[in-house]
């Protein structure tokens, strides 16, 4: 399950390459500029991301160091 | 003596009170006192941590940013949630290695990790020169706070020096906890003000965010989206990858690691951390609803889009709850910069240069340092200086250049060498102050594609430091293998 890790790419490639495709002030999507509302979804994403990381993680089993 | 007042000094004796109650049933020893005995759970991390996010650079300097420029300032969301995501990663070994090793600082790490006192000194020295602005600027944030939300009433010279005052005092007595105290008091005001302004100032003046971005959009075209030169696209994605990797490179919220009581904490928040940064969209929000209701602010003025508004719109008592908020997010990231930079001075330059000192020596010394950089940071704030958002930049760029050697040192065979790691910082920070003190920058060579010409300097000091460690590191390597090859 350790490939898993891998998901944490996706932020870099959303927040670092994805601005370049989505650099408009409309339409507004829930009443924000496109750019904005991309990154505010990546962040709650990235959340998502991070939690399935988490629970994958063996490192966070009980009894783990 | 208006409505504000009473807030804003309240705000302040609750941060001194709560400060000072920290250290109950604590025997202050160093440990206690700069790493919290490291037995902090998942809440009181998240707040050390999240203290980074929510300084007054956030809450001026965001909303102004917002205000002044609009769209460049959503770097301010994308860089510290993909901080985060690299948290998960790299912040247990980093723990791990800090319990074993029984470890107070930043630079101690660096210390251990390459066997090499003299990199700790480098390392001291880059963290202090980063630190001292950063201080400065929270107190000079804290001026402007009390300043334009007493009305007046105080001026940000005696503003400045009782904010001083008051957090040496409770740094001196509980260190880490003060903090770690405070910053519960401070997190749960700026939720509730920062939402509240965030949603209510767009509806109030434009009767919804569509309608408030729709009228900017109009008003300033193209001021919601990222421009085609300068600040563009290139700017923001190189800014956003740099910042993200020096995030962690704060010797205040590396200690903060520390602190936790297991690596599991540090995990764990790397899924609630992302999720608090939202907060600053509603920060944004009030700067974007200050662009057309309060214009004319220039310069540095732009970080006083948030109060202009505010007094605008609400009654004094209401302001004085906003600079209350103000006041405790200026005070609490300052008194973990005051203690770290102490602990850095005592633990790591006083401790090189007298081996012997034992652990209550250093304590003592540090608690002792506490009141002189508060009062180093009170100098430099009164004698003027950059506007909020340039000089943390500067200091950004300085910490950013610990992150080639820290991050290689994590790995089990480290490429680099104590030589190739301190040349290499030396390297990055030595093109950073000749970058920005010569205020230069990729515009100036004109033969370049625009795209490049856009990209944030501090990529060029990365890449210097970066090339000078591994050639450094590669000659010592090979300068040392025929001496070596005999004996095996």
């Amino acid at each position: 399950m350790r490939s898993i890790r891998w998901l944490a790419v996706i932020p870099f490639l959303a927040l670092i390459v994805g601005p370049f495709f989505v650099n408009r002030p409309t339409p507004l999507i829930l009443g924000l500029p496109v750019l904005l509302a991309w990154i505010v979804a990546w962040i709650l994403l990235t959340s998502l991301i991070m939690a399935v990381i988490y629970a994958a993680d063996p490192a966070n089993r009980d009894g783990a160091p | 003596m208006n409505a504000a007042l009473p807030f804003i000094a309240a705000a302040a004796l609750l941060a001194l009170a709560l400060g000072f109650l920290a250290r109950r049933g604590k025997d202050m020893n160093l440990e206690q006192w700069t790493v919290g005995g490291r037995g902090f759970g998942a809440l009181f991390v998240f707040l050390l941590l999240a203290g980074e996010i929510y300084t007054t650079f956030t809450f001026l300097g965001g909303s102004g940013y917002a205000y002044g420029k609009g769209a460049p300032a959503y770097y301010i969301l994308a860089y510290g949630t993909l901080a985060y995501v690299l948290s998960y990663f790299m912040l247990p070994p980093i723990w791990r290695y800090a319990k074993e090793n029984r470890l107070y600082s930043q630079s101690d790490f660096f210390v251990r990790k390459y066997d090499s006192p003299t990199l700790g000194i480098v390392v001291t020295l880059v963290d202090i020169a980063a630190l001292v602005p950063y201080l400065v600027l929270q107190l000079k944030g804290l001026g402007i706070i009390v300043e334009v939300a007493g009305y007046g009433a105080i001026s940000a010279t005696p503003a400045i020096w009782i904010g001083a005052i008051i957090v040496a005092a409770y740094v001196m007595v509980s260190g880490v906890h003060g903090s770690a105290w405070t910053a519960v008091a401070k997190d749960i005001m700026i939720l509730a003000v920062v939402i509240f302004l965030g949603l209510y100032l767009p509806y109030h003046y434009y009767g919804g965010l569509e309608p408030m971005f729709t009228a900017i959009e109009e008003a300033k075209h193209g001021f919601t989206s990222l421009p085609p030169r300068g600040e563009s696209l290139w700017w923001f994605s190189s800014t956003v990858l740099l910042t993200a990797l020096g995030f962690f490179m704060w010797p205040h919220s590396f200690g903060s690691i520390y602190t936790a009581r297991n690596a599991t904490v540090l995990r764990k928040n790397a899924i609630w951390l992302p999720l608090y940064q939202l907060i600053l969209l509603f920060v944004f929000f009030v700067g974007f609803a200050a662009t057309l209701q309060v214009p004319g602010l220039t310069g540095s003025d732009i970080d006083l889009a948030l109060f202009k508004l505010s007094a605008k719109t609400f009654d004094p008592w209401f302001v004085g709850v906003i600079g209350a908020t103000g006041v405790l997010t200026a005070l609490v990231p300052g008194s973990m910069i005051l203690m770290t930079a102490a602990t850095l001075i005592a633990n790591n330059l006083y401790r090189a240069v007298n081996p012997a000192a034992d652990d209550r020596q250093v304590s003592r010394l540090a608690r002792v340092l506490v009141p002189v950089v508060a009062l180093v940071a009170v100098v430099f704030t009164l004698r003027g200086g950059n506007t909020i958002v340039a000089l943390l930049l500067m200091g950004y760029s300085f910490v950013t250049q610990l992150f080639p050697s820290l991050v290689l040192s994590l790995a089990r065979h480290n490429i680099a060498t104590r030589e190739g790691a301190m040349a290499g910082i030396i390297a990055g920070v030595a093109t950073v102050a000749a970058v920005s003190l010569s205020g230069a920058n990729f515009h100036a060579l004109h033969w370049l594609p625009p795209e490049i010409q856009d990209l944030n300097v501090g990529i060029i000091a990365l890449a210097v430091n970066v090339v000078v460690l591994i050639a450094v590191s590669l000659a010592m390597r090979l300068a040392a293998a025929p001496a070596r090859a005999p004996a095996e």
